[in-house]
């Protein structure tokens, strides 16, 4: 609210979209969003919003609540066909191939682009089945002993194998919050997703968790694209290698995180990151 | 409140006091308000179960009585030269089982035919120090006895010939009067019992060949008119069970089904929101509207048998379909939406959600509603008045398609029987076995539920 409209940047200009700059540029990009908007009923949550994400990287979506971070994200494994009234325009191409096609096999994208949400939110079932639930719906294993191996592979990725190798059978409902939490990512990475969207994995877990789930976000990188929304520059300036602001709808401004953070175009986008705003 | 408001301006440390001030005194308003509010459920709670107690006192007291019957044990001489009409016919004796059986249905034929009641007379006037008329004799046991000496002479023809202890259950009368459920000062003139017929029953009471005996037979005979005092709730037990075998077959399936289709995957559209409109007012209609629904459309069109458990049970089935529907949406809409989003966002597809994840956690309320809605079937009586089941039915019925009645129908026409002294309590005993009955299912129901509850 200090800063109604888009005033006239420090530099001159007022884009809502600025191509990468920095280091991340030379990555071939994964997802492409092209004039996204999304409508809940008469209600305009994104508005014309484009944006490229790089492969085998991290990107921060940042914003003011409200503005539409979670509708964005989850526009891209097309979680919204599940909200009531909800309609989404444009393309997202995930490797060149509109999400929003008639021939994509939803089940399919959903494989390839996994999502952590912001609550965790384990089935009522034992850690196990939690884990192989992916999998076994996607038929992943053949054996048993395939499906042991996936499920300790996700595990220790998620770095909860050695807190929980002893209690596979018991309901994963029973963890701590911070475990479900990995527990959630670990089920994300048992389908061996291509991209893993994740909505705030940290805003209900203790430094401890948080600096665990970052570590794991850093070492995820090196074979999977990641999304993650959060309201913790710090956190973001952490793991991310490029960093997109959020404000209203609109994408006011994606670069690398390193740039963004030291030197914003975006009047909004500084008044945010010094924590002037949202 | 107001005029604390308008009070004079405070001095500059007052608002704080006044505040506290206010709060304190909104304080002991707010907990007289919540003291009367308990005190109200508290009394609504009391008031409740006093007349569940009242309730359950009156019945059992009046209703357990009657599973005691009188029943005097005479010795009966099975005299050969009453009733013995030769050895029963043998299969091995005849070319072919039609032979045969004919000729056993004649043998039986000539067993029916036998005076079975003077060998009861007989017996009975061995115990009685003058002889009483046969006329008397017969008004003192239930008519029923005769044919049930003849079945089991029948069923062991070699008891002819020999003296064997017989229990002979008492009139429904008799009964009455041993029970002390009319009032013996009354004139002959107003009583069931002659003079004479009193007096052999008293007789028998001082000599302790008359005694109270468990009246199994509740359990195990069919409706009587002619004996009224061996009739029995078999009948009507196995007539509700075939019912309830319907309606548990028809209305789980479909009223499940059609729930999980209307909230997880039909479109919220102008038709759908007019169906879940009518399935609400489907709840609300009167239970005899089906009824008649039922003999237009069951019998009248589709000419099904009258009296019938399918009829009574398709009837029954689409008055608990709208129950078992509200109750399974209401279930599936209290499952969290985290659940489905976390599957959803797997990979899994619509009907993989719905399966592997609602379901297993909506199982124990669905089970709930189910039972409830069998329980309320079960104790329907106006429905089934209108296609037939009130019909005196004098056999077990063994398939939906015999006639039968129904165990509410059956209370309905012993209460309405006109020997009120003896069919009162035997309507309170009815009671106490559907109550029974109902007891069980929700217990079923209870037991369910906490088998199949997930932990959370
Ligand atoms: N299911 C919905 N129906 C209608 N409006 C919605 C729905 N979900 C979100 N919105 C609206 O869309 C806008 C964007 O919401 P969104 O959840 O994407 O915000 P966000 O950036 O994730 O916020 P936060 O940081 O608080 O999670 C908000 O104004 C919100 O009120
Ligand atoms: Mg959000």
């Amino acid at each position: 609210m200090d800063q109604p409209a888009s005033p006239p940047t420090k530099m001159g200009v007022s884009v809502t979209s600025r191509a990468t700059e920095g280091s991340a540029a030379a990555a071939p990009v994964k997802v492409s969003a092209q004039n996204v908007d999304v409508f809940y009923g008469e209600k305009h949550a994104i508005k014309g919003v484009s944006i490229n994400i790089p492969e085998r990287s991290v990107t921060a979506f940042i914003g003011p609540s409200g503005c539409g971070k979670s509708t964005f994200l989850r526009c891209i494994n097309r979680m919204n066909d599940l909200i009531e009234g909800c309609r989404v325009t444009g393309r997202i191409l995930l490797d060149d191939d509109d999400i929003n096609d008639r021939s994509v096999d939803v089940v399919l994208l959903r494989a390839r682009v996994g999502m952590v949400f912001q609550k965790p939110n384990p089935f009522p079932k034992s850690i196990y089945d939690n884990v192989a639930y992916g999998p076994k719906i996607h038929g992943l294993a053949r054996t048993r002993a395939e499906m042991d191996a996936i499920v300790e592979q996700s595990l220790r990725k998620a770095a909860l194998w050695d807190e929980v190798k002893d209690r596979l059978k018991e309901p994963g409902t029973g963890l701590s919050g911070g475990q479900q939490q990995r527990l959630c990512i670990a089920r994300a990475i048992a389908v061996s997703p291509e991209v893993i969207l994740m909505d705030e994995p940290c805003s209900a877990l203790d430094p401890i968790a948080t600096a665990r789930i970052e570590e794991l976000i850093d070492e995820l990188r090196q074979n999977y694209t990641i999304i993650i929304v959060t309201h913790s520059m710090q956190q973001a300036a952490r793991v991310s290698q490029q960093t997109a602001f959020f404000h209203l709808g609109n994408l006011v401004e994606t670069g690398s995180t390193e740039f963004m953070f030291t030197n914003p175009h975006d009047q909004r986008t500084q008044d945010y990151i010094t924590g002037r705003f949202g | 409140m107001a005029d604390v408001a308008l009070a004079p301006s405070p001095a500059p440390d007052a608002p704080r006091t006044r505040s506290a001030d206010l709060i304190a005194r909104s304080l002991s308003r707010r907990r007289r308000a919540e003291v009367r509010f308990r005190a109200y459920g508290l009394a609504a709670v009391i008031a409740a179960i006093a007349f569940v107690v009242f309730l359950f006192w009156t019945i059992l007291q009046s209703g357990l009585p009657a599973f005691f019957q009188a029943a005097m044990t005479v010795e009966v001489t099975l005299d050969p030269a009453v009733i013995d009409v030769g050895p029963r016919p043998v299969r091995a004796d005849f070319p072919n089982e039609a032979a045969f059986a004919a000729a056993d249905l004649a043998w039986q034929t000539a067993l029916a035919g036998k005076n079975f009641g003077s060998l009861i007379e007989r017996a009975v006037n061995a115990v009685l120090a003058t002889p009483a008329s046969s006329r008397d004799i017969r008004a003192i046991y239930a008519s029923n006895e005769r044919f049930r000496l003849r079945d089991m002479v029948a069923a062991d023809p070699g008891l002819i010939g020999r003296t064997i202890p017989f229990t002979l259950v008492a009139s429904a009368d008799v009964d009455v009067w041993f029970k002390g459920n009319i009032d013996r000062s009354l004139p002959e003139n107003q009583q069931q019992l002659t003079l004479a017929q009193q007096q052999i029953t008293d007789a028998m009471i001082a000599d302790g060949t008359m005694k109270s005996v468990f009246a199994s037979w509740i359990f195990t005979n069919v409706d009587s008119r002619s004996s009224p005092a061996t009739a029995g709730l078999a009948g009507a037990f196995m007539g509700s069970l075939f019912m309830m075998l319907v309606v548990i077959a028809l209305s789980v399936p479909i009223g499940v089904a059609g729930a999980i289709y209307l909230e997880e995957f039909a479109p919220k559209n102008r038709i759908t929101d007019l169906i879940e409109v009518n399935i609400n007012n489907l709840a609300a209609v009167p239970s005899i509207v089906f009824g008649l629904l039922g003999a237009a459309v069951f019998i009248n069109a589709m000419h099904l048998p009258l009296s019938a458990p399918i009829v009574g049970g398709l009837v029954l089935s689409l008055m608990t379909l709208p129950t078992i529907i509200i109750a399974t949406r209401g279930v599936l809409r209290a499952v969290p939406p985290s659940i489905r989003e976390a599957a959803t966002g797997l990979g899994a597809s619509r009907v993989q959600v719905v399966f592997h994840h609602v379901l297993p956690l909506v199982i124990p309320g669905i089970l709930t509603a189910t039972i409830i809605g069998v329980a309320q079937a079960l104790g329907e009586t106006a429905p089934l008045l209108l296609v037939g089941m009130s019909a005196f039915v004098a056999n077990i019925p063994t398939g939906l398609f015999d006639q039968s009645t129904a165990l509410p129908v059956q209370l309905f026409l012993w209460q309405g029987n006109e020997n009120r002294n003896f069919f009162e309590p035997r309507t309170s005993a009815a009671i106490i076995v559907l109550l029974g009955l109902m007891i069980l299912l929700n217990a079923l129901a209870i037991f369910l539920r906490q088998r199949f509850q997930t932990r959370w």
